[in-house]
This record gives structure tokens, C-alpha cells and sequence, in this order.
């Protein structure tokens, strides 16, 4: 088991549902593949989904939803099983 | 009069309001979130109010927070620009039962002419033609095919509750749409939960041209047309001023169904009448109106001398239009080139930063609508727009010409923008001879020598 941060790869608006109206993409403390969306990252009108790189359990989320986010700034916090 | 202008907005055209406003001698106050706070529009304002935090749900959108910025700095009139609440009714509304002025359309005509069906109804009452198609959603299939036998084929099967290109279907013959009719019902049913479609004639290749006009709430002028068919994913990329497919009894017929629908509707400010021009046929078709000032404003204020802001303030202030239409003509050809911070190597991809070193082009012709200057750094907020050159001259080939020239003197470092895909455009043989439609950007870009797309596995465009 190891931890690893899920980092903002460049500056923009985290959003942590697909809509305002829609559930979260993933719940503190839930399972995940690798290549799971955890989250919008709005630049510019723009949005790019947020994937992890491994399967693993997403322990905590470092940033509220729907707010800023610069370049390698933690997201999420990963526990890789 | 106006004394205090709340300009409601940001980036350069929040700077060419702010210009306006002071040319005519009011005090101009930009309302800006807490990431523009030191923004040019700001700078050259009479002075700046803070609206919010950097999302513009929370800013410019916010319209709570506009009318207590507006109360504070005891504003009597606001200018919204072009997007956020440019075209709210809500907005609009509040602004006048604050007691102040809103530059623009009451809204109940930013009402109607939003709408698009309405839109459309109102076009057809003021005899302004539209694209031929159903005049309200078909029930069944014996209806439709009713509809398809005076409208013709390709027919676009369209959902009445879709939008932004999503529900569309195209039937080449009866064949096709007694096939995709159902389909289309079913699909438009579960996307949309309303199963209603209408038919529209498909025009596969055509020109967007729109008229900018200007009216007291009683009488209209048009400002002639501006093309803008160069665009990638419904944006535009570069327009310009006449448009080069139009002969002169075409360009006629087109400005004065723009002028009848907006007496039609005793229109009041600046305006922008959309068509579809079917090259083939000749034929134009009213599409939608932006009850606004637009991006694109600055080739019509080229070619015709008239400055629309000023016109839109002088009107706000109750004066009736300054001009008849007999006094406004067009003098040579002027084209604008939308600069974005956008990386055209990397599939267009977002590239905000810090403006390390900046030179603008100069000389004769030249204008540069930018909020940039020397250190700049950009919000990662916001539309991509950082700049826009817009060019004059005594003809399009010459303008085109000088278009090159000034991209070439144009310098800009700290990140990617779209100059280098001007410069690419405004050579290319084609566009020399103005045979341009909708999908020619898109087509061109993809006969362009192979782009490297975003490399990195983890990003992945997901919503345009």
C-alpha cells in the first residue's frame, strides 16, 4: 500500500460532479480503477477530466468542489492497493 | 444623461467601454471579480468595484452582488457587454426597477428575440425570410413527409427541446425519414423527455453573415454585414467586413429585412441579426439575434466610421438616433482576427499565463481591441480572447495583406495564441479568394500538417 497525490496538471476551477445537479463523481473512502474521472478542472470555458493512474481506494479530497486550483496542487489523495 | 457608468464585465471589451464612456465625458466604474482586480479595464476606469470571487456564477453573473456594487458607487446606468448577463431579461429588468439605466433592449424584447422559436415567429410576421422547414413540431410521419415534399431534401429532423448541435438527425430522402423519423422521436424523448422534432431544410454548405444595426425604439438602421464563416466548433475565429459573397442587390435585400425585423419589433440599441447565406441559391435565411454589442463590432465601426458604443450610450441616454441611413456608407474592407490563448498545436488546448514581452503590430489600418499589456497574468477563468487586431483597407486583398504584415510584427511571449494560425489563414489561397462556408476552418485544419495532440494520458478533453 502506498499513498500518492492526484495533482491539478494545470490551473483552472475543480469541480466534483459532472453537473451542479448530478452526484459526485467519486465519494471520500471509495474504490476506484485506474482511469477513473474524479473530477472536472474548468480552464477557459474548457473542461478536462481528472483520471487516476492507478486502481485504489480515493482516501480524501484536499480541495472543496468548485474551487480554484493551480498547476501540481493536490487534489485527491490516493491509497494504491 | 448618464453621469456614472457601471460596466458590468471584463477584458477588452470592458477596456472599450470603459473608452467610450469617457470619451463622452461620464465616469466609468468597472465592476470585476477579485482575479481581475488589476486588470487594464480596471486601470483605465475611473475607478473599480469588486463583485465577487474569481467564478463567474459568483461575479459577473451574480446579480445580487452587481446592484449593491452598483448602490455603493451610486451608479445610474450599466453596460453589460457582450456574454455573462448581456442577454438576462432577469437582468435587464433589475437593472431599471433598481432605477437605473440599462444599455440595451427592455426586456421584453431581449425576451422574444432569445427565444428561438419566437424569434423565428417574429422574423416570419415582419416577412423576413427563415430556413424553410416545418412551422411547428410534425406529429406523425404522413405530416412529415407532407412537410418534406414542398421543403425538399436533405431535411434535418431536429428535437424542439435540443440545442447546441445535440438532437439533430439528417434524412437525405422519404426513404431516410421514414426511418430516422421514429429514431429521432425515441431518442429526442429520452435525451430531452419531450419527443416533439421538427424539419428544417439541411444546407450543407453555407455562409454566416449577420447585420449589425442600431434603433431608438422607433426607427432602425442597418450597418451593413459582417461574414464570419471561419469558425471551429461553432466559434468564431475571423470575420470581416463587407462580406466578400454578396452582390450588391443581395447585400441590399439582406440589410433591409434586418431593418424591417427591428422596426418590427420598435428595437431599441445596438443589435445583431444572424442569416445562413446558401451560396448556391443566393438565397439568406434569418437564423437569430443578439440583442447586444458583439465581439466582431470593431470591422463595422472600420468600415462605416461609426463608433457603436458611443451610439449605444448616446441612445441610452434617450437621444434618438443620430444618423438616417442614407449617411451611412461603407469606405474599403476591414477584417478581425480573434487572438486566443490557445495552443492550435495542441488541439487548441487552454494556455493561460504571464505576458513576458509584448509588441503590438502599429502603423496605418491597425487596431488592437486588449486588455494585455507587459506582465500581464492572465486569469485561467475566463474565454480564451486576449486580443483582437483588426485591420483596414482600401480593399480585401490588400487588407488580407496587411493582416500578414501586422501578424508579423506582432509579438507575444509566455504563452500559445492563435496568431500563428492567422498567419497561416490570411495566405491561404482560398481565403485570398473568399470561398469560405461554416465547415471550411475545420476542414482546413484537419488537411494541416499532422498537430501534436495533448500528450499527457491522465487529460482528456471532455466537454468543449
Amino acid at each position: 500500500m502506498s499513498q500518492q497525490d492526484i495533482q491539478a496538471p494545470f490551473p483552472g476551477l475543480f469541480y466534483r460532479r459532472p453537473s451542479p445537479d448530478k452526484p459526485l463523481f467519486v465519494e471520500e473512502g471509495q474504490q476506484v480503477e485506474a482511469g477513473t474521472v474524479i473530477g472536472l478542472i474548468e480552464v477557459m470555458k474548457q473542461f478536462f477530466e481528472l483520471k487516476t493512474e492507478a486502481a485504489g481506494t480515493i482516501t480524501a479530497f484536499l480541495v472543496e468542489d468548485e474551487t480554484v486550483v493551480e498547476p501540481g496542487e493536490a487534489v485527491a489523495t490516493l491509497e494504491v492497493v | 444623461m448618464i453621469r456614472r457608468l457601471l460596466i458590468v464585465n471584463r477584458g477588452e471589451i470592458a477596456l472599450r467601454v470603459v473608452r467610450a464612456a469617457r470619451e463622452l465625458g461620464m465616469q466609468a466604474i468597472v465592476a470585476h471579480s477579485e482575479a481581475d482586480a488589476d486588470s487594464l479595464a480596471v486601470q483605465q476606469a475611473d475607478e473599480g468595484v469588486c463583485i465577487g470571487p474569481a467564478q463567474a456564477t459568483k461575479s459577473y453573473l451574480n446579480i445580487d452582488a452587481i446592484l449593491k456594487a452598483a448602490k455603493d458607487v451610486n451608479a445610474d446606468a450599466v453596460h453589460p457587454g457582450y456574454g455573462f448577463l448581456s442577454e438576462s431579461p432577469g437582468f435587464a429588468r433589475a437593472v431599471k426597477d433598481a432605477g437605473m439605466v440599462f444599455v440595451g433592449p427592455e426586456a421584453a424584447i431581449i425576451e422574444r428575440m432569445g427565444d428561438k422559436a419566437m424569434a423565428r415567429q417574429t422574423a416570419i410576421e415582419a416577412g423576413v425570410p427563415v430556413v424553410p422547414g416545418s412551422p411547428s413540431a410534425v406529429s406523425d410521419l404522413d405530416e412529415a413527409l407532407a412537410v418534406a415534399d414542398s421543403v425538399g431534401y436533405p431535411l434535418l429532423i431536429k428535437a424542439a427541446a435540443g440545442g447546441g448541435g445535440r438532437g439533430i438527425r439528417v434524412a437525405a430522402n422519404a426513404e431516410a425519414l421514414r426511418e430516422e423519423l421514429p429514431m429521432a422521436q425515441t431518442e429526442a424523448r429520452t435525451a430531452f423527455g419531450d419527443d416533439r422534432v421538427y424539419l428544417e431544410r439541411f444546407i450543407e454548405r453555407s455562409r454566416h453573415i449577420e447585420v449589425q444595426i442600431l434603433g431608438d425604439g422607433e426607427r432602425a438602421i442597418h450597418l451593413f454585414e459582417r461574414e464570419c464563416s471561419l469558425q471551429r466548433r461553432r466559434q468564431k475565429v475571423f470575420e470581416e467586413c463587407p462580406s466578400p459573397a454578396l452582390d450588391e442587390p443581395t447585400r441590399d435585400a439582406l440589410c433591409r429585412s434586418a431593418v424591417a425585423l427591428a422596426e418590427h419589433v420598435d428595437y431599441f440599441g445596438a443589435g445583431t441579426l444572424e442569416y445562413l447565406f446558401d451560396d448556391t441559391t443566393g438565397e439568406f435565411f434569418f437564423i437569430e439575434m443578439n440583442t447586444r454589442i458583439q465581439v466582431e463590432h470593431p470591422i463595422t465601426e472600420a468600415v462605416t466610421g461609426v463608433d457603436l458604443v458611443r451610439e449605444m450610450l448616446w441612445l441610452a441616454c434617450g437621444e434618438r438616433l443620430r444618423f438616417t441611413q442614407q449617411e451611412i456608407s461603407r469606405r474599403g474592407w476591414a477584417v478581425e482576427m480573434r487572438i486566443n490563448a490557445e495552443d492550435p498545436e495542441r488541439g487548441f488546448f487552454p494556455s493561460p499565463g504571464q505576458v513576458q514581452r509584448l509588441v503590438w503590430p502599429t502603423g496605418p489600418g491597425i487596431r488592437i481591441d486588449s486588455c494585455l499589456f507587459d506582465g500581464h497574468r492572465m486569469p485561467p477563468f475566463y474565454d480564451s480572447l486576449v486580443a483582437k487586431l483588426i485591420v483596414w483597407d482600401e480593399c480585401r486583398d490588400s487588407a488580407l495583406t496587411r493582416a500578414g504584415r501586422a501578424l508579423d510584427e506582432f509579438t507575444l511571449e509566455g504563452f500559445a495564441t492563435t496568431a500563428g494560425l492567422h498567419r497561416r489563414l490570411v495566405d491561404d489561397p482560398e481565403v485570398r479568394r473568399g470561398a469560405m462556408d461554416t465547415g471550411f476552418l475545420e476542414r482546413w485544419l484537419e488537411g494541416e500538417p499532422a498537430s501534436t495532440e495533448s500528450s499527457s494520458a491522465s487529460v482528456k478533453e471532455a466537454v468543449s
